[in-house]
């Protein structure tokens, strides 16, 4: 009884915020970086096919760059385009940095006069935007967060903690050290607490040059944890999304998705 | 229990030094008929039969270039940057150095010497990885015994960036 209430309550955390098919995505130039001054460079866009600049740039406004001793990190010669924003990483100092575009936002609707209105925005706005007269108000807290990892020398994790907001990947193999036809593992956390009974979708870049879309569709235990065998080299895209968890906001309801991008190099 | 046993007896030898027995390696970096030819990276480093980096004994990288640039593509000898080389510091003393020419190379190493230094007993491979700019990669390795009872020799053939490696061990 207990068990089949907790596989329920599994699986509405596990339904999808969204049918929206437009992935968001950040794409490093490279993840795995020697020398004594590297950079890199990072697209990010909003697309149907993985790696491929064909719907809209994905807007800067959240981005947060961690470096390897947790300080932030500040983004170079950024540029939004037609189809994409580029931004430059400069990697000052050895490790891993966590590049994140992440933020939270609001969707209103209501009825006032018969009639349904919509609103979107910042939650500090929330209350001058909804009138005094509406009815059948419905609130949802959506917090979003697109990231990928880069590392210069030896991989470290001190960038990798995760913040305790929304939906995040705690690696337990490093995002930076993924190889073809080797187990990785990793464990979702949901504002800091294991995400158990999640969809994971991890989806290969390249889909234009294959008849195949070659998805993984994979579900997080008990702990949060999945792990995948990665069939190819190359950049992966990850995702998932749950509903729960507590809104600052009253009677909102609350959704988190998580995207990371992930290179898988050849052994 | 047996097992446990001789693992202990194995670790504890691995504290006595080898006697000076020697570890000699051929490789031969092939001519390649290329409008743009660059001598390639090339990294020597021992490992262990489950792939753990034991010891590098060599990496040949452009060291000349201005401002260490050279080091950026040290990565791309990738099997060797993910076991060894992300965790050095380059240069190394009597490890690192500049690239070297298409034919065969010989390099000696001596037990209890620097670089390959008290290797305790056991199973390994040497490898050898070459990777070249607007070229390809390859990455070949030859088993060895630590100390050799007696002298051998194994080697490896490549098809494309490395020609053979030949490893000989003697007391």
């Amino acid at each position: 009884m207990k068990r089949l209430a907790l596989a329920a309550l599994a699986a509405a955390l596990a339904l999808p915020m969204s049918a929206e098919a437009h992935r968001q995505w950040l794409l490093p130039s490279m993840t795995v970086l020697s020398g004594d001054d590297p950079w890199v460079t990072v697209d990010a866009a909003v697309s149907n096919d993985l790696f491929v600049f064909e719907h809209v740039p994905m807007r800067l406004d959240g981005l947060t760059i961690v470096g390897p001793d947790g300080a932030k990190v500040e983004p170079q010669n950024a540029f939004t385009g037609k189809y994409r924003s580029v931004f430059d990483v400069h990697l000052t100092k050895p490790g891993t940095y966590r590049i994140a575009n992440a933020g939270v936002g609001v969707n209103a609707n209501w009825k006032q006069g018969g009639e349904t209105k919509r609103w979107r925005g910042p939650a500090s706005e929330l209350s001058k935007a909804i009138p005094a007269d509406a009815t059948e108000v419905k609130i949802n807290e959506s917090v979003r967060r697109v990231e990928t990892f880069v590392t210069a020398g030896a991989p470290t994790s001190e960038a990798l903690k995760p913040t305790g907001v929304g939906l995040e990947l705690e690696p337990i193999t490093h995002p930076t050290d993924l190889y073809a036809g080797e187990a990785a593992r990793f464990r979702l956390v949901m504002d800091g607490k294991p995400a158990a009974g999640v969809e994971v979708t991890l989806a290969p870049g390249g889909v234009r040059y294959r008849d195949d879309r070659g998805e993984m569709k994979l579900q997080t235990d008990a702990a949060g944890e999945f792990s995948v065998t990665w069939p190819t080299a190359g950049f992966w895209w990850l995702e998932a999304s749950v509903r729960g968890g507590q809104s600052s906001i009253p009677n909102a309801q609350r959704s988190a998705m998580y995207v990371a991008t992930v290179e898988v190099l050849k052994n | 229990m047996r097992l446990a046993v001789s693992a202990a007896l194995l670790s504890g030898l691995a504290t006595t030094p080898a006697l000076a027995a020697d570890l000699n390696v051929s490789l031969t970096i092939p001519t390649l008929k290329v409008a743009e030819y660059h001598r390639p990276y090339v990294a020597v480093w021992i490992e262990k039969p489950d792939q753990t980096a034991v010891k590098t004994l060599a990496v040949w990288y452009d060291t000349k270039l201005a401002k260490r640039e050279g080091e950026t593509w040290l990565k791309d000898m990738r099997q060797w940057w993910r076991r060894a080389g992300r965790e050095m510091k380059m240069p190394v003393d009597g490890v690192t150095g500049a690239t070297r020419a298409p034919g065969k190379h010989q390099i000696s190493f001596k037990g209890g010497a620097n670089p390959l230094g008290n290797l305790p007993p056991g199973q390994y491979n040497l490898v050898v990885e070459a990777a070249r700019e607007v070229g390809g990669r390859e990455m070949l390795k030859a088993p060895f015994q630590w100390p050799p009872a007696k002298a051998a020799t194994a080697s490896a053939n490549g098809s494309s960036e490395l020609s053979a490696i030949v490893v000989s061990t003697k007391p």
